[in-house]
């Protein structure tokens, strides 16, 4: 709605204050210089860094520099796929992001539609306020809490099943257990925080609906079936495909925080590898290349699922 | 919108299980909360022998003093501060100029930046040509390269431009013509009008720089200018996992511990709720699309 509203007054002021390039280009001239700064962070600091994965196709060497590197063609995705870690980490990357797909992303939806069913005022806030808190630590204090509770030995929640007479759950060190507490700290940290998007799109439901649901016989249960659900279709269905886009994202300081020498087989993913490989090891090359693969598949993901969503008669993201 | 709850019917188990939800969340969220906060309280022995506790029997403040007498803990602390004021000072005047020039729709070549911003968000270069690009720079081991390489979110840009849009054009028009120049137009007007909406950014780059941890190890190699999220991994795992053991790793005891994660958390912790408000606008919706 408003975007188009400004977009006729543009054109009214447009056609109004209709002179030469040379004017309008002098009207615009404090706006360029306001835009200029971010103009060139955009350059240097993004675009810059896209054009430097040609050294994907080099063997990148300090001297030579982005330019002057020798080429190799495709040598590195070629020892990518023949890598035999290649599908561990690929493995590794879609397990976590299924979880957050499917397992996380509805947390918040129910969190927005149970507290959307509470009548009083001050209990809604003080849930508000206190689901909110977490997204405001950072990993290291969600993973330094998790360690404090769980460690194996001296962790709160181990002793407390020790001196219970039950087995201690080694979260940090045995591996079965690195995937649940990944989602487990996700939906600790964020689903309350995610919720406030679902929640101001309830919050614009109409109140006449409900009335007339209730008018045809619906219950409580009901009305938030065929009401307050069927409502939040178009944000989930976005917002469902913004994940979508970026499936190969999955949280790079919250593993590289969780991964230790115990659990690399489950825990080592894309961004990891990098990371290890590239800025700790020097093949800058290689991991670049590495780099270039998850973000194309990324890119391919976000066109398809834009796709998808207007193949469903929703808006898209673009 | 109160009035409706009422007509919309009792139902005893359904208010139930709403209320038992809740409860049960508030509960697995501030538990290991408050755990942290009273075993900061309480003595090494206390820890050490008691498991899961929500108060301590003996009530003793010695990791505080032990951390506040701590130089390494200090100067990271230091160094944090550091990093989020002049980060945060740096993210918010970037993304409200260039949001506010975005906002324009008569401006040429709008179009082209709107795309070369929103590009931004589905594709990347990737950790390493951003690495070498910082390298390159000369900007290893300096602030700088935490400033200007998270200098805008363009999340955060995309959100605050439509909000910019929000801001009735007659307003401007008076102001224009009475003569007002752009630049002052912006400071005198527009900014006044949109404290709410920048003092809620502020909030979410002052988290982003409070709590980095990546790109300060990826580009700060000096222990000395690490911030406090780096210092506060070291003391958590580095001396209780035994797995990272390294040559002057110091054994801190439990109870210090908890306090430098009530002390990392706080900062944010006890500013987030007076801006709870604004967090809560459609803005965050209409605007995620460019």
């Amino acid at each position: 709605m408003r975007p188009e509203a400004s977009v006729q007054l543009g054109r009214k002021q447009a056609s109004g204050l209709k002179r030469s390039a040379r004017k309008e280009w002098r009207r615009g001239l404090p706006l360029y210089l306001m835009i200029l700064p971010g103009f060139l962070f955009f350059l240097i600091f993004r675009y810059i860094p896209m054009g430097g994965v040609l050294i994907a196709f080099q063997d990148y060497s300090p001297f030579g520099g982005f330019l002057n590197s020798e080429w190799v063609g495709f040598a590195h995705f070629a020892r990518l796929f023949g890598e035999p870690d290649f599908w561990g980490l690929f493995k590794n990357t879609m397990i976590l992001s299924a979880l957050n797909l499917f397992l996380f992303f509805p947390a918040p939806v129910l969190i927005a539609v149970v507290l959307n069913e509470v009548r009083l005022q001050w209990f809604r806030k003080t849930v508000q306020t206190v689901i909110y808190m977490p997204h405001f630590l950072s990993w290291v204090v969600v993973v330094g809490i998790t360690v404090i509770l769980f460690s194996t030995q001296d962790g709160a929640i181990n002793k407390a099943l020790i001196n219970a007479g039950m087995p201690p759950l080694e979260i940090m060190t045995n591996p079965d257990y690195f995937r649940a507490t990944y989602l487990i700290q996700n939906i600790w940290k964020e689903a309350g925080w995610n919720a406030i998007i679902f929640l101001a799109a309830l919050a614009s439901i109409d109140p006449t609906l409900y009335e007339a649901a209730v008018v045809d016989g619906a219950n409580r249960w009901k009305q938030l079936w065929h009401v307050t659900l069927p409502a939040l279709r178009s944000v989930i269905v976005i917002l469902f495909i913004l994940r979508l886009g970026h499936v190969m994202d999955i949280g790079f300081e919250h593993i590289y925080l969780m991964q230790n020498p115990l659990n690399l087989s489950v825990s080592d993913v894309f961004d990891t590898y990098v990371y290890r490989t590239g800025v700790l090891q020097g093949e800058f090359s290689y991991t670049t290349a590495v780099g270039l693969f998850k973000s194309a598949v990324g890119l391919i993901l976000i066109v398809f699922a834009n796709r998808l969503s207007k193949k469903f008669g929703e808006e898209g993201v673009y | 919108m109160k009035i409706s709850y009422d007509s919309r019917g009792k139902d005893p188990l359904f208010t139930g299980s709403i209320y038992l939800f809740l409860l049960a969340a508030l509960v697995c969220l501030l538990g290991p909360f408050i755990y942290v906060v009273s075993s900061s309280f309480a003595t090494e022995h206390e820890i050490l022998n008691r498991g899961f506790f929500l108060f301590p029997k003996e009530w003793t403040i010695e990791a505080y003093g032990y951390l506040l007498s701590n130089d390494n803990f200090l100067t990271s602390f230091n160094n944090s501060v550091v990093i989020t004021v002049c980060g945060t000072a740096i993210n918010i005047v970037l993304t409200s100029l260039m949001a506010y020039g975005l906002s324009k729709t008569w401006l040429k070549g709008r179009r082209v930046l709107n795309f070369m911003v929103l590009f931004t968000m589905i594709f990347s270069g990737g950790i390493i040509p951003t690495y070498l690009v910082i390298r390159e720079l000369g900007l290893i081991n300096s602030y700088w390269a935490l400033y200007l390489n998270s200098a805008i979110a363009p999340f955060n840009l995309i959100v605050m431009r439509s909000f910019f849009q929000t801001i009735p054009s007659e307003l401007e028009e008076a102001a224009r013509i009475d003569g007002c120049s752009e630049l002052r137009l912006f400071w005198r007007i527009i900014i006044p009008l949109s404290m709410p909406s920048i003092a809620t950014f502020t909030l979410f780059y002052a988290v982003f720089n409070w709590n980095t941890y990546f790109y300060a190890i990826l580009f700060i190699n000096n222990s000395a200018d690490w911030p406090l999220q780096v210092y506060l991994r070291q003391m958590l795992v580095v001396s209780s996992s035994g797995m990272e053991e390294q040559a002057g790793a110091f054994q801190y005891t439990p109870a210090v511990k908890m306090a430098a994660v009530i002390i990392t958390a706080l900062p944010l912790l006890v500013v987030y709720p007076f801006l709870q408000k604004h967090f809560n606008k459609g803005m965050m919706l209409g605007s995620v699309k460019g």
